[in-house]
């Protein structure tokens, strides 16, 4: 629990990040958007056995977790938190699929886990992009991008409120927990029956204070569209930048290099 | 035409749930005024001041900022002259950066970048924080946030200034320089408050509320002279009008 409500209180840690000057924060936010747009539909568009082939993606996120300067244990941790969203999906693969699709040796690995695994795989994939795209940028300049690319400014700001919503709620919800340990000295986790009331009253707590938020922004005459502070600027590396990835992610997507690497490997296995 | 006068007549305000938070408030604040609106807690003193920028509207009466009325339509020009700064630091800073935040105001006013970046190095040397400018507001002192709070809507350069409980949650030293600060506006300000010390430092009006109605107006020093009063209204006399129990001195 303890390790819950200090991961909720990093939230800021994330604005943090997006503030360093590397190669990658440089980029234009418009062009670190678009490239991840590009690698999460290519990704998402393997059929669902694919494993090996999606292998060659990890270059992206690597690249920019080294290049960014963000650091890994950050990135695992923020994904550790919400796996279990993924697992839930892909938990019952293995008990419904039985098909045998692919043979090491002894070992038979049926359809259902290999679907898994590639749930498994995709998840961690878009997800550490995303990340790493608001890592690398900042949510701020993220929303600026979407504007200019002209996503309705109405949605832009609901996605602006709901990241700076997600933070008040984190550290709402860090509070309640800290208040209800500290009463709950020998409980080692909520029970079902206060977490109901723990629930309900960070829920007004946290209406409450969006709607305060949102009122502070009004007097300052935020009218629903963002300006930003440094203006954006589309420069020949950013378009190389955006060339060169979605060159790697289309080829890598059309030639599954490792499936015919792993073909051979298995057929000298067998 | 002075943007520096406040206005309200016969406020009446009654929140959702029925809660009747304002029963008939009128006061008129003029140019360069300091005024504390002192009172208990629920008293409606933060009720008053969300109607001061149009945050609120009133059930009845009117609330006219120099000789614009407030409603709907003038709520752009209204913002731009009144700055509204919260009790909460919390509630009103979310920008990654002090410097980002405190240009918010000025961009959204749709100025142009250098005098965007003129505005926000002034008002940040005003409050004593330019060495704060890279750092994330959420993680400054209780005394820091409010400086940058203060900082972000001086940016707006506006003619009257509306504080909620400006030293609420501050340390003695962080406290005093806030008080230091808020005496050397030249500003129309409102400030609303429990701290009747500071209304003495600060002030040259008192306005005393109680249960939603003005129950004194005055200067501090006869409004809190009037036991009876701040009695009646659960104030206490300020600690410097108060005999001192050690040293035997005072009146
Ligand atoms: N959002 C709200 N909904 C309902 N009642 C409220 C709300 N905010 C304040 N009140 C009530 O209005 C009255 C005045 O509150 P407020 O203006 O916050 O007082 P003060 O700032 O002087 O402590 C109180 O009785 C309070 O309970
Ligand atoms: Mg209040």
């Amino acid at each position: 629990m303890a390790a819950i409500e200090s991961a909720l209180l990093q939230t800021g840690r994330l604005d943090t990040l997006a503030r360093q000057d590397t190669a990658v924060h440089r980029i234009d936010p418009r062009a670190k958007v678009i490239t991840t747009a590009c690698f999460v539909l290519l990704v998402v568009s393997f059929d669902k056995y694919t494993v090996a082939a999606m292998i060659p993606f990890l270059v992206y996120p690597l690249a920019l977790l080294t290049v960014g300067r963000v650091p890994p244990g950050f990135v695992l941790t923020r994904l550790a938190l919400v796996s279990p969203f993924a697992v839930v999906i892909g938990v019952f693969n293995p008990l419904i699929d039985h098909e045998p699709m692919v043979r090491l040796g002894p070992v038979v690995i049926t359809g259902g886990w290999l679907s898994f695994a590639s749930i498994l795989l995709r998840f961690l994939l878009t997800l550490s992009a995303a990340l790493l795209l608001i890592a690398t940028t900042g949510f701020n300049r993220v929303c600026l991008a979407l504007e200019r690319f002209r996503v309705p400014p109405v949605f832009v700001v609901q996605l602006l409120l709901l990241y700076r919503y997600l933070f008040v709620l984190a550290r709402e919800a860090a509070r309640v927990l800290r208040a209800y340990r500290l009463r709950a000295i020998r409980s080692r986790g909520v029970s079902l029956r206060v977490y109901g009331s723990l629930v309900g009253s960070l829920l007004l707590r946290t209406l409450d204070r969006g709607q305060r938020v949102y009122t502070a922004m009004g007097c300052r005459g935020f009218n629903g569209i963002l300006h930003p502070s440094i203006p954006l600027r589309f420069r020949t590396v950013d378009a190389a930048f955006v060339f060169g990835w979605c060159a790697f992610f289309i080829v890598a997507r059309l030639y599954p290099l490792p499936q015919h690497l792993g073909h051979a490997v298995l057929e000298f296995l067998s | 035409m002075s943007h520096h006068l406040v206005e309200a007549r016969d406020l009446y305000y009654a929140y959702p749930d029925g809660t009747a938070a304002l029963r008939g408030v009128s006061f008129r604040f003029t140019h360069g005024e300091s005024v504390g609106v002192v009172g208990a807690n629920g008293a409606g003193k933060s009720t008053l001041l969300l109607h001061l920028n149009g945050c609120l509207s009133p059930g009845r009466g009117a609330v006219r900022i120099g000789d614009v009325q407030v409603t709907r339509k003038t709520l752009p020009d209204v913002r731009r002259t009144v700055g509204m700064v919260f009790q909460d630091p919390d509630d009103q800073l979310f920008m990654p950066s002090v410097r980002e935040e405190v240009a918010f105001g000025p961009l959204n006013a749709g100025l142009a970048p250098e005098e965007v970046e003129d505005r926000v190095s002034k008002a940040l040397e005003t409050v004593d924080a330019s060495h704060l400018a890279d750092r994330p507001p959420f993680r400054l002192s209780g005394g820091e946030k409010r400086a940058v709070a203060i900082a972000s809507v001086l940016s707006l350069e506006p003619d009257v200034l509306v504080m909620d409980e400006p030293t609420a949650n501050l340390d003695p030293h962080a406290r005093r320089k806030t008080i230091d600060l808020l005496r050397s506006f030249h500003h129309t300000r409102v400030i609303a408050t429990h701290d009747l010390d500071l209304v003495l430092d600060v002030c040259t009006r008192a306005l005393v509320l109680h249960h939603g109605q003005v129950a004194a107006d005055g200067s501090p020093a006869d409004v809190f002279r009037d036991e009876a009063l701040l009695a009646a209204c659960h104030l206490e006399k300020p600690l410097r009008m108060q005999a001192c129990p050690v040293c035997g001195t005072g009146d």
